[in-house]
Formats: structure tokens, C-alpha cells, sequence
């Protein structure tokens, strides 16, 4: 199947978070039995579970008004794993590889914080599934953020080394943090003008994080974009790859 | 409330969470209504279940599901529909005050207080579930499952699990 050709600002609007939320709960995953210390390990992969499950959220309701829309028997799991890379829709950030533990810490406290206000938006959408989607997806990315926004803090403020590394992974993942709150017509549909108060208020939180961690945000001059309109990085082809190998050669197979 | 919603009621009482056995799906609060319309043409009362679940990917839904399926068959309820409602989202704030106090004697401290409008979290001191002590530290903000965050007691030195405020 394919979504993009889609025009309902909505089901696009729907297919993104649940596109962001897919691939970084993904990437996050990777993570699992690989985390530096058990507790951080289960952590992390806690917070991947979230995310999956976010994403099943926004992508059964997506396929609900997909189905009824084109008259196609549309569920989640053939937009998670028949859709190919320019159907997609989430940002470049979610999809980066994650490098070592800081850049990963770095990259989920970065979109926690983005996700925090965006959901706050969401959660007093007149869209009541959207609205009961966002408003449990915020308790949970509360967590998220205080988690990540504590680890940045502590590589940051630790040593010499922790904070070399944090250092590099800022100047890695920066360029790719504009696209958050670089809002789409289709967003912009959805949430009206708060999106300025998202930009505002994700940036100061970002400032004082990154304060506190003695870090301070990089002058970039250039900023990657696309992802939300299914112009990807390579990364996300072998993410999908991977992903959807299981359907794509063993077609319908359930568990 | 008719007689066989009653009696489902009871049946659901006796459902436990997967993950924490204690709590029964009613402690936890997640079945929001029953109805039984017993005026069917076949003569089989038809039972609509509204279920919220309690995290967005919570792993126990699909064999809560599964528990609810078996246990209403063999009563004699045969014509099942169980729905999912999202809206209003599920929170701690719903589970009954009973489920905190097997919580509480099972090892896990309960969630404390209201559940956290528009996200925001405040500073708990949580209650050491063994020796009643408040001087506990947090280790983990993700514990055994997503909903819970790992604590350590200072006063008895051990482990326990907090059931965050959702
Ligand atoms: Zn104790």
C-alpha cells in the first residue's frame, strides 16, 4: 500500500506522529540487552514500548479513517510494514542512527521535549480519538522526558570524557532539530497557531537543560529537513529493511 | 443494573491483571461499562464491554481480553463484544482504593495523590512498602513494566517498586 498521495491533513497528521513514534520506539529498541547498566537497559526499553504502543494508537486510527475513506482494508500493521520509505513521515531526527549511549539519551531527550508541548496542544483537540490518544501519550512522555533531561544533565556535568561525548553528539544531531518544530501545512491544519508556542516553549525548555548540563545549543548554519514530507536519509531504508522483512516475505503471516 | 449484568460484574471481579495478580481487572479500573441486552431474537443475551487500557502499550490488554473471552463462555455468555475506549484516557486516579491496599501489602508502593494534570510531575516521597519507612531513594524511573519506577528503601535497604501516577 501507499499513503502518499494522501490529502487529508488529518490521517497525514496521524500517519506522522505515528511514523515518529514508530521509528524512534525502533531505534530505542536497539538498545535492548545492550544498555550500559541493567537498570538504564530496561529504562530505555520501557520507554521503546511506549512508543510502539503509541504508534499502534495513531496508526489504528489512521486506518480506521483510511479504510473508510477509500473503501481498502487498511490496519495498522499494513501501515507499519507495507509502506515504503517516502511513505513515511517522521523526522529525520527519529531515524539517525544512534551512536553511543549520550547521542542516544540526547536524541530521545530532544524529542521528548518536543512531544511534551506538542502533545499539551493535542490533548485540547476537538478530534476527541486524537485528543484521548495525546492525553495518554503525555503521562508517559512526562517520563520520557524527565528521564532523558537527567541523563543529559548528568553526561554534561560529568566528566571530562561524558562530556567530550555529549559534546560530539550535539554537534551530530543539531542540524537535524529544526525539522521538530519546522511545521507542515498539514500540521499547521490540525493545531492551528500554537505551533508557535511549541517552537517557543521546546527551545527554552531545550536552553535550560542544556544549561544545567553546562552545554550550549551549536550555531548551525545548515538544517537537514523532509522527513515529514517522506524525504528521507538513507538510515531509514535499512531501519524498514529490517522492520518489515518478516511481512514482505512471508506475506499475512501472523503470529 | 440487571441481574446478569450483576452477575458479570462479579465474573470480572475475579479477572486478575496478568502483571500484577493481586489487582483484579476491576481494582484497576479499567472496565467502564456493562450492558447485557437479554430481548434478542435467537434467545442469546448480547454483552458490550467498554475497556480502557491503562498504557499505551500495555502487553496484559490482549490477554486480559483473552481471560475476559473464556471466563464470560463458560458462564454461559456466548455473544460477547468487547470494545476499546480511549477517550477518557485512563488514569491511576481510577483504581479503587482496595487495589492500593493489596498493592501495598503485595511489595509495590501505590500511586500517590491525583494523577498528574497536563503531564507535569511533582517531587513524590514514596512510602516504603516493607518497613513503612519514607526515606527512599528513586534508582530507575522505568522499572519490571513501563508503569512502574524502581525505588530503595534507606531504612531496610531493599528494593521495591513504585506504581507511578499516570
Ligand atoms: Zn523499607
Amino acid at each position: 500500500m501507499t499513503t502518499k498521495e494522501i490529502q487529508n491533513p488529518l490521517i497525514n497528521f496521524l500517519l506522522h506522529l505515528g511514523d515518529n513514534a514508530l521509528i524512534l520506539g525502533h531505534r530505542n529498541s536497539e538498545w535492548c540487552g545492550h544498555g550500559p547498566v541493567l537498570e538504564q537497559d530496561i529504562a530505555l526499553t520501557n520507554i521503546a514500548l511506549d512508543q510502539i504502543g503509541q504508534a499502534r494508537n495513531f496508526y489504528q486510527y489512521a486506518a480506521k479513517l483510511i479504510s473508510e475513506t477509500s473503501g481498502e482494508k487498511i490496519t495498522e500493521d499494513s501501515i507499519a510494514y507495507l509502506r515504503d520509505g517516502w511513505d513515511f513521515k517522521n523526522c529525520l531526527l527519529t531515524e539517525l542512527p544512534n551512536g553511543h549511549w549520550g547521542q542516544t539519551v540526547l536524541k530521545q531527550f530532544l524529542i521528548a521535549a518536543y512531544q511534551y508541548y506538542l502533545y499539551q496542544v493535542l490533548e485540547k483537540n476537538s478530534e476527541e480519538q486524537l485528543s484521548a490518544i495525546a492525553t495518554k501519550s503525555l503521562k508517559e512522555i512526562s517520563y520520557h522526558l524527565r528521564w532523558s533531561s537527567e541523563w543529559v544533565i548528568r553526561l554534561g556535568d560529568g566528566t571530562d570524557d561524558s562530556k567530550q561525548k555529549i559534546l560530539d553528539a550535539l554537534e551530530i544531531v543539531w542540524p537535524y532539530t529544526n525539522e521538530l518544530t519546522n511545521f507542515t501545512d498539514y500540521e499547521i491544519e490540525i493545531i492551528g497557531d500554537t505551533y508557535k508556542n511549541i517552537k517557543d516553549n521546546w527551545i527554552e525548555k531545550v536552553y535550560v537543560v542544556l544549561t544545567e548540563a553546562g552545554l550550549e545549543i551549536p550555531s548551525t548554519v545548515y538544517n537537514h529537513n523532509g522527513g515529514k514530507q517522506g524525504n528521507h536519509t538513507e538510515h531509514l531504508g535499512y531501519i524498514l529493511t529490517e522492520m518489515q522483512f518478516l511481512q514482505r516475505a512471508y506475506p499475512n503471516s501472523e503470529w | 443494573m440487571t441481574k446478569s449484568e450483576e452477575e458479570i460484574w462479579q465474573i470480572l471481579e475475579k479477572i486478575s491483571d496478568p502483571e500484577i495478580p493481586v489487582l483484579s481487572i476491576i481494582d484497576l479500573g479499567i472496565i467502564r461499562s456493562v450492558t447485557v441486552n437479554d430481548n434478542t431474537l435467537d434467545g442469546i443475551s448480547e454483552v458490550l464491554i467498554h475497556y480502557t487500557p491503562t498504557y499505551s502499550a500495555c502487553p496484559a490488554v490482549d490477554m486480559i481480553n483473552a481471560e475476559i473471552g473464556v471466563s464470560l463462555h463458560a458462564a454461559g455468555f456466548k455473544n460477547l463484544h468487547l470494545k476499546q475506549k480511549l477517550f477518557p484516557a485512563w488514569t491511576t486516579d481510577w483504581m479503587s482504593e482496595a487495589g492500593k491496599e493489596k498493592l501495598i501489602q503485595y511489595g509495590i508502593a501505590a500511586p500517590i495523590g491525583r494523577s498528574c494534570d497536563n503531564g507535569k510531575l511533582e517531587e513524590l516521597k514514596i512510602v516504603c512498602p516493607q518497613c513503612g519507612s519514607n526515606q527512599t531513594i528513586l534508582i530507575s524511573e522505568f522499572s519490571s513494566t513501563a508503569c512502574k519506577a524502581l525505588y530503595k528503601c534507606s531504612s531496610c535497604l531493599e528494593p521495591f517498586d513504585y506504581f507511578k501516577c499516570h
